[in-house]
């Protein structure tokens, strides 16, 4: 089970990521968020991002147009 | 350098559209744990007044902008004005304004951030701006035309800043 839930469904390019960073720089390491967006192109920005900051991308699953991502703070 | 953590930005353009890169681009940087600099010149100063009310499409000369209109059933959304409307319609007076109306809905309607929403995230997460002060001068702009906190130099000083940076992209 998650920590923290970001419903990032229906917001483009870069709003998924950004709200990502800022929920993120509120939480402990080790701790999980998981991200639902429907932005098809954060796929594979989400693993940029992680790889950049170390971040552990724990999942990535689709459901229907929605993408969830599980991610662990460095 | 190609460790380094560093990142700018030439902004260079003040139209609506032009205006979502070096925002979209700063801001993903910060996110991405870069320091990011910003140096908005000649048009992109605009992108840091304090009211961005103004900031508009032009369809004129820009035959690759692709005309699709944000309402109406699936097939009428498909079809691309921008092949069909001869460059010279958009001189008509209000076609530059019903543009950047259509283009405003387009962006609302793909969940696309308003340009204030983005530029307050960027200051927010500590994106550095810096305007040039040669250009506010030569367009007649006054320090107290800009948002806080930004800063006031030139050539040189953005020069400086590139140097330790290891992208630097000129939009």
């Amino acid at each position: 089970m998650a920590d923290q839930t970001l419903d990032m469904c229906g917001y483009a390019c870069p709003m998924p990521i950004l709200k990502t960073k800022q929920a993120l720089a509120k939480m402990n390491t080790d701790e999980v968020i998981e991200v639902t967006c429907t932005d098809q192109g954060s796929k594979k920005d989400f693993e940029a991002f992680c790889n950049q900051l170390g971040h552990k991308l724990l999942s990535q699953k689709n459901d229907g147009n929605k993408i969830i991502f599980n991610i662990q703070k460095n | 350098m190609p460790n380094s953590k560093e990142m700018t930005v030439i902004a260079s353009k003040g139209t609506l559209d032009w205006a979502y890169p070096p925002f979209i681009l700063a801001s993903t940087g910060i996110a991405m744990g870069k320091e990011v600099t910003v140096f908005c010149t000649f048009y992109g100063l605009n992108l840091l007044l304090k009211d961005l009310s103004h900031l508009r499409i032009s369809p004129q000369g820009n035959p690759d902008m692709p005309m699709k209109m944000p309402f109406g059933p699936k097939w009428f959304q498909a079809i691309d004005f921008s092949q069909k409307i001869p460059n010279i319609f958009w001189n008509i007076p209000g076609m530059e304004l019903f543009a950047t109306r259509m283009m405003l809905k387009t962006f609302k309607n793909n969940g696309m951030a308003s340009i204030e929403e983005l530029r307050s995230i960027c200051v927010e997460m500590g994106v550095k701006f810096i305007a040039c002060e040669m250009t506010m001068g030569m367009f007649g702009f006054s320090r107290d035309d800009f948002i806080e906190g930004i800063e006031f130099a030139g050539a040189a000083t953005y020069l400086d800043v590139a140097d330790k940076s290891s992208q630097d992209l000129f939009i």
